[in-house]
Formats: structure tokens, C-alpha cells, sequence
């Protein structure tokens, strides 16, 4: 059959194109994704071998429980969910002035500069900005220097490096979607609005900012999801903190214990589900 | 658009500082590499160009580099085509469980790396009883590349509608002519935006990778977390994160320029 | 796992029968159901190796660091390698398979032999057994029952380190981060990872000699609770819990931290210069490593010339002194010139080192009596000190 006349085939079954264009991408996410994650879901409520460390297919709900019932988890949980809720708050504010300068403000041979100056500390590797910041909040370092004359401390290692580190690495993902929302609002918008007599914070907050709303929700699902899940930041800049990518991890590594590991995988599980969930209607999961 | 004087230089200033505050650990980085000082000690006790030297020897960090833009282009070039598909599917169609397959996109971007990373781990080992290697490595990495295609295409065709489409088929080309002269040129740009997210998305991962990779897969990020562990090597790493953050400037550099053609293009 | 080994070595045309088929043997019975290698036969030309970073060098981090080159040309195995941060993060790599050999420490070693991932080893076949430390073969992180799983690498103690300046006068005891912690709130540090808890058990060993501990690693539920008990007082004077050295060598020359575990390494690291080490009263403990050979190997023959060739004096004392630890034979003093810095082959100075050993509920220490605390509960303890 030569292309031409599959396409003439094809041409008036609209349900069979469709389904030629849907089945690789869902096939795969299915198969590969759904499914292992399914599995990783169903071994929560598996139990492990002491001697050996292998999962047995015995069906408990032991860890759950553990997970639900253990005022460890809970500190923790709380802890992380802090963390991913300012880390993305910070990352908000900084980020909204910067895309609206971006989109609106500078000329387009400045924006591409800015585009660019944005986009290539993405590139500098994640561990060595996490050890740069290291450096920073050292009782040595720059911030100590730079704030002790007002009599101020750096904050050292702990929640706030966390924080602080974590915002820092995650900015560009929050800038580059509430960017590209800010420059899908037409000018002539703006215009309209202020010909009608609106004042500029008028304009920003009654015209503009339910228009990037979905953009900014995108901008928070990198930020918070990827606070939610760290693991390696906390252990370089957070001092004695534990998130709870600490607790899945020591969990799959040091107590080779994959069910109870999966069983704490639900908590971030459930809350991503949840926000998703909330921020579906907005069209945000369409702006990332 | 009517903004104050006051206004655009309050904006301006903050960018600048924020910026300012986005480059000044890249700065630590940069004098790191130039330090005496082996473990990125603070302030540095004094500079030398032995590690630059060093790191443009290192043959570990050029093997790792070219694994990391092996697995990069590939894990891109699978989420191009998935992407483009699904977006094709989303924008064009109209279909029940839309929704559902919008989140089944969005998910393993959306899920904590680590959950992903271990969900695909024992998928792998014990599902599939396949080996760890360069090839499930692509494939997780594929896995979460995909939303950022789709998004950029999704974006582009939506905001563009059929209309175009729709005249080439009533001159008689056909499908995949229409998607060949019509379609694609006008999603290329997009294409190149969300096809660059996802390069630079695989590029740094290490979460998933950690979990994801065989034995003897070392990218980039995975030799950096190891050298890290090296006597004398935290220097060289911070030599190659210098090299990497001035050169990522040039891919963007074009990726620019040639989405601002094509905006302009569209707009037009 | 998804090729049999056995199959994989006839097709070779190599005559390994013994190594492979045994190796296949799976019975979680402590290993007592596969045996060693009884011959070896040519080698198979890869051999995979999981280790600590600095233990298999070929130059292609820094090219005067190199001693597998010289490997791979006088046997033909060519080696890939994989580096670990923590002895847990082995054990997963482990299970997940794909490795011929694996350096582990003792609080990985038998969690590999229970997990039947790695087999015996027929020290007979390896020529440069017979020069290692006497005080490092048949110990019980490296065999079971008289059966052994490996060949030493290097050993050494974590030390006590601690800023000249702040910490005066010059300790002696473990007491600086336990019992007068407070001292130096915000500024102590300790090893990250639940094996630590022995240091607190081999503390009160001497503190509280009515716990009746007599190994740190054979801890009943009454004395883990008391160790964990102090950890928990201990967590609120610590800045942080190190594990990668950068991050301890960081803190010590800033002076985030001040006192607390260390490595001989480290403390040869720092440049500030007001930092030492001591072997306190109490003792310490430590690691010996081993090299293992995996139970599912596909290329056992390699993985036997890689243990043996890295026990050689020359091979070792290049591996051992980049990675800052004692050699494991007194030939290997012969191509280093810092074996007294590490006290190498000291008897009595090793004597004094608690050998990191997997905690099993079959107390190490021979009580049959009671059940000691494993390590899956030393790991939720440990998460729940750091709280």
C-alpha cells in the first residue's frame, strides 16, 4: 500500500485516525508507567523477607498502617509538605515580576537575552549549585559575610538552606511557563483596559492575572513536586532535616524494605493526585 | 501598554536582582574552579588553572558527557514523537477520557522523581526481568520528557486552529501531505522548544537516572554525584559545570532566535 | 538473573562447570548451599565491578591515578565499574544484578550472604592470600562457619576529630559528642546511616557497663533502646550528619562542625590546620572491606583475577592509599610511604576497632538466649532519631 492511499483510506475515519495517533503515546505511558507504578502501588501491601531482604507476595496491611499510625511519618510528612508549600510560594513571587519584565517590559532583543540568562543555569549540573550553596550558608561563607554587619547569621544548614536551595534550583521552571503566560496576554488587552481607565495595578490584577493563572499553577506543580520528592538536596544543605524522599530512600536502600518504601511513596503520591485534582479546571496542566 | 515610568523601573531592578541572585552560586561555581582549595572551601585561599587543566583530560567526564547527550537525544527524539502524537490526538480530536490522558502525560513529571524512580526500577527488574541498563535508562527518562513536547505542540496547534488544515485538504492533499506541508512547518518551532526542555530535562536528571541506569551507564550527573565522593576531584567537577552552563548558552541561543522568527511568523 | 550462568560459560567453550553451576545455587540457607569455586578456567573478558569511589581507578578520572589498565593487559578482562555511596545504596545495585564483584564493608557483607548474592570464595586459588593481616581473614563480616566470602581490601577506624581551637583541652573519650554533646551544641556531627547506632552501644559499653554489652553489633532490645535513647539526646546538639567526605571536610574548615566522627582521610584532607584525630578510650569502630564475588557472576574467572590481583602489594597499596586506609598486607607498606599514619598492620591498634557487621537477630556475639535487634530495626530507629 503506498502512502497515498493509506491516507485516502484513512481520510474519512476520523475514529481510526485517532486511534493511529493515540495508541503509541498511551501504549507506552501505559505500559511502562502506569503499570509500574501499579505494581509499585500493589507491593505496599507485600511484606519482605527478614533473612534474605526479598519481597513476598504475602498480603498485609502492615505498612500502611505503619505509614498512617507513625508519628514519625506524620512530623515528616507535614515537614515536607512546609517546605514544597514555601519553596513554591517564594519561587511565585520572585518569578511573576520577572516573566511580566520579560513579556512586557523589555525589548525583544533584551528578552531573548533574558530567556537565555534564565534558562542556562538549568544547565550548570544540579549537585554542583547544591554544593555552591553549601558554600554560601557555611558559618564562612558569603551570606554570613555579607549580613553579619546588620548583626544577622546565615541561616546555616537546616529547613531554610533547604528552602532557600531548593527555590533557587527550581526558579527557572517556574519562570519559563508564567512567561510564556504573561506573552500569550495580547497588548491590546492591556490597552483596552487602561483606555477604559483602569491604573496599571488595576489592569495586572483584574485583566492579567486570571489569565496566567493556569500558567502559574504550572509553574507550581514543577516547584512543588520536585521540593516533594528531594532527597539529595536535604542531605547536603539541610543539616540533621529528613524529608520524606529521605525516609522512601533509606527505605528501598538501607532496609531494602521496597513494601514499606511503596507504602510511603503513597503519601506524595496522594498529595501530587490531589493538587492535580484541584488545578485540573484551570487548563494548568496544559501550560507546563 | 500603559506602564508607569516608576513601575517598569521597580520591575526592572527586581530582574535584575533576581537574576543577580541566579548567577551569584554559578559565580561560587566558577571560583571553585579556580581555587586551590580541593574541597570548595570558603573563601578560597588562592587560585591556580591546575583543575581546568586536569578536567579537559579527564576522559571519564567526556565519556559521561557523551552518555548523558546519547541518552538525552534519544529520550528526546522518543518524547518528540510521543508528544507530537498525543497533542496531534488532543488538539484535532474530540474524544471521551480526554482528560485522562492529559494527566496519564502530565503524571511522571508530576510524581516525586523518586517515587518514578523506584516504580520503574521494579517495574523493570521484576516485571519485565530485564537488566538494568542504557536502554531502560531512556526509557524512564522518555517517560517523563513526553509532557514538555506535548505542551509546546499542544500550545502551538491550539492557538493556530484548522483552518489552514482544513483548506489543504480541500485542495486534495492528503493526510500525511497535509501534515508534511501544513502541520509540521507551522509546529516546528514549538517542536524545537519542547524538544530542547526535554534534552535539558534528561540531561541533568539524576533522581530517576540513580534508580534507572545499568552498570557501567555513568551520565554526566551520575559522575559528578560519584567524583563528588573522590579525593582531590570536587574542583574538576566545578571546571566541567562552568563549561557546561557557557555552553548550553549557544543551543539556546538559536533555539531563540528561531522561535522568535516564528512567533513572529504566526503573529503576522 | 536472566541468563543462567552456567549456559553463558559453555557457550565460551570455557570449562567452569563447578564455578557456574554452584553459583546458580539459590537457598537463602546463610550460603551453605552454594560452594566455592574449586578451579579456574580462561577468562571471559569483562568483568563488572561495584565499588566505593577510589577503589577501581583507571585513569579516566585523573590519569596518573590509575592501576586497572595494568590489570586489564595482564589478564584480558576488560572492567566497567560502578561507584556507591553507602553500603545500602550496594545492596540495592546488588540485587539488582549485573555485577561480577562488589567491595563491600561489614555492614554489607552479610546482608549480601544472607540475600544469596554473592558465593564463596576458595581463598586457595588467589596467590596473594597468604600476605594479608592475619587480624583480617576469617572474621565474621567476611565468612560464615569457617566458610569464606571474600579477600580484605583495607581497614580503618572512624576516628574522633575535633577543631583544636574549640574543643579543649584535647579529648580522649567518645564523652565530646555523648554525655558533654551540649557543649558544642550545633557544631557536633555524626555518620549518617543506622550503623552509627553501634558507636552509641560501644560508648556504653564502658558508660554503662550494667547494659552488659559485649559487642556493639549484638544488641538486644534493652540495650538498642538505651543506645538509641542516647542518640536522641545527642541529635540536639548535632549541626548535621555527614556521609559524603566533602561535605565533613567542608564543615570541619569552616567550622560548621567541630566535633565528631571522622576518617583518616579527611583529617589528611584539611588544610585549615586545627583539626586532629585520636582513638579515644572507649575504642572505635570501623570498617574492614572485602572483595566479593557475585552469586549469579557471569564471569567468575575475571572476578577471581580481580580479587586476586587487587590483594597484590602494589595494586593494593595504590588503591588503599588513594582511598585513605590501612592496606591489607605489610608487603603493601613497601609501595606507600603513610602506612604509619594508618596504623597499618598494627595488631594492637586494630584490636581496638569494632569491625562494621550487619546486625542479624542471630547475635553475633554467641548469645543464643536472646534475639538481637536486626538491621531493618536499626534502620527505623535511625530515621526515627534523626526524627
Amino acid at each position: 500500500m503506498t502512502t497515498r492511499s493509506v491516507s485516502a483510506f484513512l481520510a474519512p475515519r476520523r475514529r481510526l485516525q485517532l486511534a493511529g495517533l493515540l495508541t503509541p503515546p498511551v501504549l507506552w505511558l501505559g505500559l511502562v508507567y502506569v503499570v509500574a507504578l501499579a505494581a509499585l502501588l500493589v507491593t505496599a501491601f507485600w511484606t519482605v523477607d527478614e533473612l534474605t531482604g526479598q519481597v513476598q507476595i504475602e498480603w498485609t496491611t502492615d505498612n500502611v498502617v505503619e505509614v498512617l499510625t507513625e508519628a514519625l511519618y506524620r512530623t515528616v510528612t507535614l515537614r515536607t509538605l512546609g517546605i514544597a508549600v514555601l519553596v513554591t510560594v517564594l519561587d511565585i513571587i520572585v518569578a511573576v515580576p520577572v516573566a511580566f519584565f520579560m513579556a512586557k517590559i523589555a525589548r525583544p532583543r533584551m528578552r531573548h537575552l533574558l530567556v537565555i540568562a534564565v534558562l542556562a543555569p538549568l544547565w550548570a549540573s544540579y549537585l554542583v549549585k547544591v554544593y555552591a550553596w553549601r558554600a554560601l550558608l557555611s558559618s564562612e561563607g558569603l551570606i554570613e559575610w555579607a549580613v553579619s554587619p546588620f548583626g544577622l547569621d546565615t541561616p546555616g544548614y537546616g529547613i531554610v538552606g533547604v528552602v532557600l536551595t531548593l527555590s533557587y534550583l527550581w526558579l527557572p521552571y517556574v519562570i519559563m511557563p508564567i512567561y510564556a503566560g504573561f506573552d500569550r496576554v495580547p497588548d491590546r488587552l492591556l490597552e483596552a483596559s487602561a483606555d477604559l481607565g483602569a491604573k496599571g495595578w488595576t489592569t495586572l490584577i483584574a485583566v492579567v492575572m486570571p489569565m496566567i493563572r493556569p500558567a502559574i499553577i504550572a509553574g507550581s506543580i514543577f516547584a512543588f513536586s520536585l521540593s516533594l520528592g528531594d532527597y539529595i538536596t536535604t542531605g547536603i544543605v539541610g543539616g540533621t532535616t529528613q524529608m520524606l524522599g529521605n525516609l522512601v530512600y533509606a527505605n528501598v536502600g538501607a532496609a531494602n524494605n521496597l513494601p514499606l518504601a511503596a507504602a510511603i511513596s503513597l503519601i506524595p503520591i496522594g498529595i501530587i493526585l490531589l493538587y492535580l485534582a484541584a488545578v485540573r479546571r484551570t487548563g494548568a496542566l496544559r501550560s507546563l | 501598554m500603559q506602564i508607569g515610568r516608576v513601575a517598569r523601573y521597580v520591575l526592572g531592578t527586581i530582574t535584575l536582582v533576581v537574576l543577580g541572585l541566579i548567577y551569584l552560586p554559578l559565580g561560587v561555581v566558577f571560583l571553585n574552579s579556580i581555587s586551590t582549595s580541593e574541597t570548595l572551601s570558603w573563601p578560597p585561599p588562592g587560585f591556580t588553572l591546575e583543575w581546568w587543566g586536569k578536567a579537559l583530560h579527564s576522559e571519564g567526564a567526556f565519556e559521561a558527557l557523551g552518555m548523558s547527550v546519547m541518552v538525552a537525544v534519544a529520550a528526546s527524539t522518543i518524547a518528540l514523537v510521543l508528544g507530537t502524537l498525543a497533542a496531534m490526538a488532543l488538539s484535532r480530536y474530540r474524544f471521551f477520557g480526554k482528560e485522562s490522558v492529559n494527566l496519564l502525560i502530565v503524571l511522571p513529571i508530576a510524581l516525586p522523581g523518586i517515587v518514578t524512580g523506584i516504580a520503574l526500577n521494579n517495574a523493570f527488574r521484576t516485571l519485565m526481568g530485564v537488566q538494568l541498563g542504557v536502554w531502560t535508562l531512556i526509557v524512564a527518562h522518555a517517560t517523563f520528557c513526553i509532557v514538555t513536547v506535548y505542551n509546546n505542540a499542544f500550545a502551538r496547534l491550539n492557538a493556530s486552529g484548522t483552518r489552514l488544515e482544513e483548506a489543504s485538504q480541500d485542495l486534495g492533499a492528503g493526510l500525511f501531505t497535509t501534515f508534511r506541508l501544513v502541520t509540521f512547518p507551522h509546529l516546528k518551532s514549538a517542536l524545537l522548544a519542547g524538544g530542547l526542555l526535554a534534552f535539558a530535562l534528561s540531561f541533568d536528571e539524576i533522581i530517576v537516572t540513580t534508580f534507572t541506569a545499568g552498570p557501567g551507564v555513568t551520565t554526566l550527573p551520575l559522575w559528578i554525584l560519584q567524583n563528588m565522593f573522590r579525593p582531590n576531584q570536587a574542583p574538576v567537577v566545578a571546571v566541567i559545570a562552568v563549561i557546561l552552563a557557557v555552553l548550553s548558552v549557544v543551543p539556546l541561543a538559536i533555539a531563540q532566535r528561531l522561535t522568535a522568527k516564528d512567533a513572529e511568523a504566526v503573529s503576522r | 538473573m536472566s541468563k543462567s550462568p552456567s549456559r553463558t560459560a559453555l557457550r565460551a567453550g570455557i570449562a567452569t562447570a563447578a564455578v557456574a553451576s554452584l553459583a546458580a545455587c539459590g537457598t537463602s540457607d546463610s550460603g551453605s548451599g552454594s560452594e566455592a569455586a574449586a578451579s579456574l578456567g580462561a577468562a571471559e573478558g569483562t568483568v563488572s565491578i561495584l565499588a566505593w569511589p577510589g577503589y577501581v581507578e583507571d585513569g579516566s578520572n585523573d590519569p596518573e591515578v590509575d592501576w586497572v589498565s595494568a590489570f586489564e593487559e595482564s589478564t584480558g578482562c576488560m572492567v566497567t565499574s560502578k561507584t556507591y555511596g553507602t553500603s545500602d545504596e550496594a545492596y540495592q545495585l546488588m540485587q539488582s544484578g549485573g555485577y561480577d564483584v562488589v567491595a563491600a564493608s561489614g555492614d554489607l557483607t552479610l546482608r549480601l550472604i544472607a540475600g544469596d548474592l554473592v558465593q564463596p570464595v576458595n581463598t586457595d586459588l588467589l596467590e596473594n592470600y597468604d600476605g594479608i593481616f592475619d587480624f583480617l581473614k576469617d572474621k565474621e563480616w567476611n565468612s560464615v562457619d569457617g566458610v569464606s566470602y571474600g579477600v580484605p581490601h583495607g581497614y580503618g577506624a572512624n576516628l574522633l576529630m575535633y577543631n583544636t581551637d574549640e574543643v579543649t583541652p584535647a579529648p580522649t573519650s567518645w564523652d565530646v559528642v555523648f554525655d558533654k554533646a551540649s557543649d558544642y551544641s550545633g557544631k557536633v556531627t555524626a555518620y549518617d546511616s543506622p550503623i552509627y547506632i553501634a558507636d552509641a552501644a560501644m560508648y556504653l559499653m564502658t558508660h554503662n557497663p550494667d547494659l552488659g554489652i559485649e559487642n556493639p553489633y549484638a544488641l538486644d532490645q534493652d540495650q538498642f533502646d538505651a543506645a538509641v535513647e542516647l542518640l536522641k539526646t545527642q541529635r540536639d546538639s548535632v549541626g548535621e550528619y555527614w556521609s559524603d567526605y566533602l561535605k565533613e571536610i567542608q564543615a570541619f574548615e569552616t567550622g560548621d562542625s567541630v566535633v565528631g566522627t571522622t576518617w583518616q582521610v579527611i583529617q589528611n584532607s584539611i588544610t585549615s590546620g586545627n583539626t586532629e584525630v585520636v582513638l579515644p578510650d572507649e575504642g572505635a569502630t570501623g570498617w574492614s572491606d572485602t572483595w566479593m564475588v557475585a552469586s549469579d557472576s557471569e564471569a567468575p574467572n575475571c572476578a577471581y583475577a580481580w580479587l586476586d590481583y587487587i590483594a597484590s602489594p602494589e595494586a593494593n597499596a595504590q588503591a588503599t592509599a588513594y582511598f585513605g586506609e590501612a592496606p591489607s598486607s605489610q608487603e603493601a607498606c613497601d609501595f606507600r610511604d603513610d602506612c604509619e599514619a594508618y596504623h597499618a598492620g598494627d595488631a594492637e591498634y586494630a584490636e581496638q576497632i569494632w569491625y562494621w557487621t550487619t546486625p542479624v537477630s542471630d547475635c553475633v556475639d554467641g548469645r543464643t538466649d536472646v534475639e538481637c535487634v536486626d538491621y531493618s530495626e536499626w534502620t527505623k530507629a535511625w530515621q526515627e532519631i534523626k526524627g
